[in-house]
């Protein structure tokens, strides 16, 4: 959580015990899912690939080869349709993806992915769609020759008797080398999965309650000197007490 | 404006802060006329609910007058002008569980809602003024507050009541009845009431407008138990007997209640090595909560009985007898108020004159003397039922 400091800590952001005990079987199921899912020879052989990377990649040290994977799904009090349109008008997407600052349209089904990464260092990918159909699904990779190599797939399904839509995002990123690797991991590296939760929930609430409930700005009392020194130090960081469930809070808080 | 900020455990201080802002379009600001301090407050003020954070601006309870609403609140739900009293749970109103009338459970308001799943797999609602892990609100122990989702929670009130009768609306009053909710009273049952705090109070009266024959219940304070008695309830002073669950079994030809209540939550008190035990292991650590009332109630219940828990737990409770809870084929109601299922027809009832809520003020301070009346509530001093603020008024005029 220090890597604020100094770009050694990438090593220990990437080798991140949690992540490093759940990654295996989820890399390997999402990539194969996700490799099927395109229907293609590189398809299927993203999804041969899964099941090796997963077990090898996680299990090396950090090195260029490394991939960011990030899954997720959510309810949302919707229909398939008003779903998939909210979320297929990408321009739209840094609303609820906080660590997104734009998203433009480059061409007919391609787009120029600009997210904030830390102390000003930019991270950029063109990305095209590569496969949807209406209200069921979205699939997309990095063009090549793009500073990032990323894939992913968003999924609408109705969920049973009326309860909405399930919709399920997979999303992975190369390890790119230097300073961008250090932006990617910083963004995505500590807890992919959970910077994905926190994009669908958010969705899900500008969906269903048409905003995103927060409380940054509104008034408080003085603040501990320490309170006021780790915010500065990390302003996501939540702020512990020297409670026994300073261990639940140790969690990181990654909203980018 | 004036605001009751938590410093640190045992430590409530005044605190002039910057007035709160319109930050969603959803939103709106009230400008508070009534304040109150809970009993669930003082677990925070004891500092034994975790996410607390210095500054952190206190309460729950409160109403007030609509002086600026957010772009997206439609003037038929809430305008500026309009008299509201505050519900303490925030909805959205829109997602599935707001929809099934289960408001305390919104997916959509607690934006610190990853810290409430780590220890509870969900999070609830966000809730105003209670902690970081429930959203991190400032509360409505000051001056103006921000409501969010102001289009769906705030109940508007009449000109010509005033606010002591309604201001429990804001919690106590639909908490107590919530809970006689969840005892699921059939006509002629007996109901135990632990806690004659001013929840169980309402819980009492609630029983009896829900058809209960018979209201015990159960504290160690006696102006507490004098109070229960107007309202109806025989009353055990626990500290007078050898043991609750048998001075129970005695009151009821041995059958036992039909639904007990716990009306106390973490803190409870007892006068037994057990609670000792408890005591320690809270000091350390050990546990979060002290479930003393609460076995208790599972003990005393009678075969295939209802136990219903308005009072607040936070975490981790030891040695909960279910054994006596399985074989005996109990139920377990509870959860946060589910606030707007109650506020409507509860405010009709205080309209009909079947109950004036105010009974319970024990204190009316001004926002100035909130520190010391933490104290004098939380150690049961001179006599404190409820403390009712007001934020306007000057110390010198109390």
């Amino acid at each position: 959580m220090n890597e604020n400091n100094s770009n050694t800590n990438l090593s220990s952001v990437v080798s991140n015990r949690a992540w490093r005990q759940s990654a295996p079987w989820i890399a390997g199921a999402a990539m194969a899912a996700f490799g099927l899912s395109r229907r293609s020879k590189s398809g299927l052989a993203l999804a041969a690939a899964g099941g090796a990377l997963a077990y090898a990649g996680w299990r090396a040290n950090t090195s260029e080869s490394d991939q960011f994977l990030a899954r997720g799904s959510v309810l949302l009090n919707c229909s398939p349709q008003e779903a998939y349109q909210r979320y297929r008008n990408f321009e739209d997407l840094p609303k609820f993806m906080f660590h997104l600052e734009s998203v433009t349209k480059i061409g007919e089904r391609q787009y120029r992915w600009v997210a904030l990464g830390p102390v000003g260092i930019p991270i950029q990918w063109d990305a095209e769609i590569v496969d949807e159909r209406e209200n069921e699904f979205i699939s997309w990779r990095s063009l090549p020759g793009s500073e990032l190599t990323a894939a992913g797939s968003v999924r609408f399904e109705k969920a049973p008797s009326g309860r909405g839509t399930i919709l399920t995002a997979i999303t992975h990123f190369d390890h790119p080398a230097g300073k961008l690797g250090y932006a990617v991991a910083k963004l995505f590296g500590k807890v992919p999965n959970f910077v994905m939760q926190q994009d669908l929930r958010r969705f899900k609430a500008l969906i269903e309650a048409g905003e995103i409930a927060t409380t940054e700005g509104q008034p408080h009392g003085p603040r501990s000197l320490k309170a006021a020194a780790l915010k500065l130090a990390d302003p996501d960081r939540p702020l512990a007490r020297s409670a026994p469930m300073s261990e639940i809070l140790k969690q990181q808080r990654r909203t980018a | 404006m004036k605001a009751v900020c938590w410093m640190g455990t045992n430590k409530m201080s005044v605190e002039n802060v910057p007035d709160p802002k319109i930050l969603n379009p959803r939103d709106a600001i009230v400008r508070i006329t009534s304040t109150c301090i809970c009993g669930s407050d003082l677990h925070l003020y004891n500092g034994l609910i975790p996410t607390m954070e210095q500054g952190d601006i206190m309460g729950h309870e409160f109403m007030g007058e609509v002086v600026e609403t957010g772009s997206a609140v439609q003037p038929e739900k809430l305008k500026v002008g309009d008299r509201v009293v505050v519900p303490f749970t925030i909805a959205c109103g829109r997602c599935f569980f707001c929809q099934q009338k289960l408001w305390s459970c919104c997916e959509n308001s607690n934006p610190n809602y990853w810290i409430a799943e780590k220890m509870m797999g969900y999070s609830p609602s966000g809730l105003f003024g209670y902690t970081h892990m429930m959203g991190g609100y400032a509360g409505g122990q000051a001056q103006y507050a921000r409501v969010p989702f102001a289009d769906v929670g705030p109940l508007k009130i009449p000109q010509g009541i005033p606010d002591d009768k309604v201001v429990f609306l804001s919690d106590i009053f639909p908490t107590g009845y919530f809970g006689a909710v969840n005892c699921d009273i059939k006509r002629g049952d007996t109901v135990a009431i632990w806690g004659c705090g001013p929840v169980g109070q309402f819980a009492i009266r609630s029983a009896f407008m829900l058809g209960a024959e018979r209201v015990i219940a159960i504290d160690r304070f006696s102006y507490r138990l004098e109070m229960a008695e107007q309202g109806g309830a025989e009353t055990i002073n626990y500290e007078e007997v050898d043991d609750v669950v048998q001075t129970l079994k005695d009151m009821t030809a041995n059958v036992g209640p039909d639904s007990c209540m716990d009306a106390v939550g973490m803190e409870a008190h007892g006068d037994n090595p057990m609670y000792a035990l408890d005591r320690v292991k809270q000091a350390f650590k050990l546990e979060t909560d002290r479930p003393i009332v609460l076995r208790q109630c599972i003990q005393a219940c009678r075969k295939g009985g209802t136990v219903s828990v308005p009072g607040v737990y936070s975490g981790f409770a030891d040695t909960i007898p279910m054994g006596a809870f399985m074989n005996k084929g109990l139920t377990m109601k509870t959860g946060q108020t589910h606030m707007m299922n109650f506020m409507q027809p509860l405010l009709q009832r205080i309209e009909k004159g079947e109950i004036d809520p105010s009974f319970v003020i024990s204190h009316r301070m001004p926002i100035d003397s909130a520190p010391q009346m933490y104290k004098t509530f939380r150690d049961k001093q001179d006599r404190c039922t409820k403390v009712v603020l007001d934020p306007w008024a000057t110390a010198t005029a109390a």
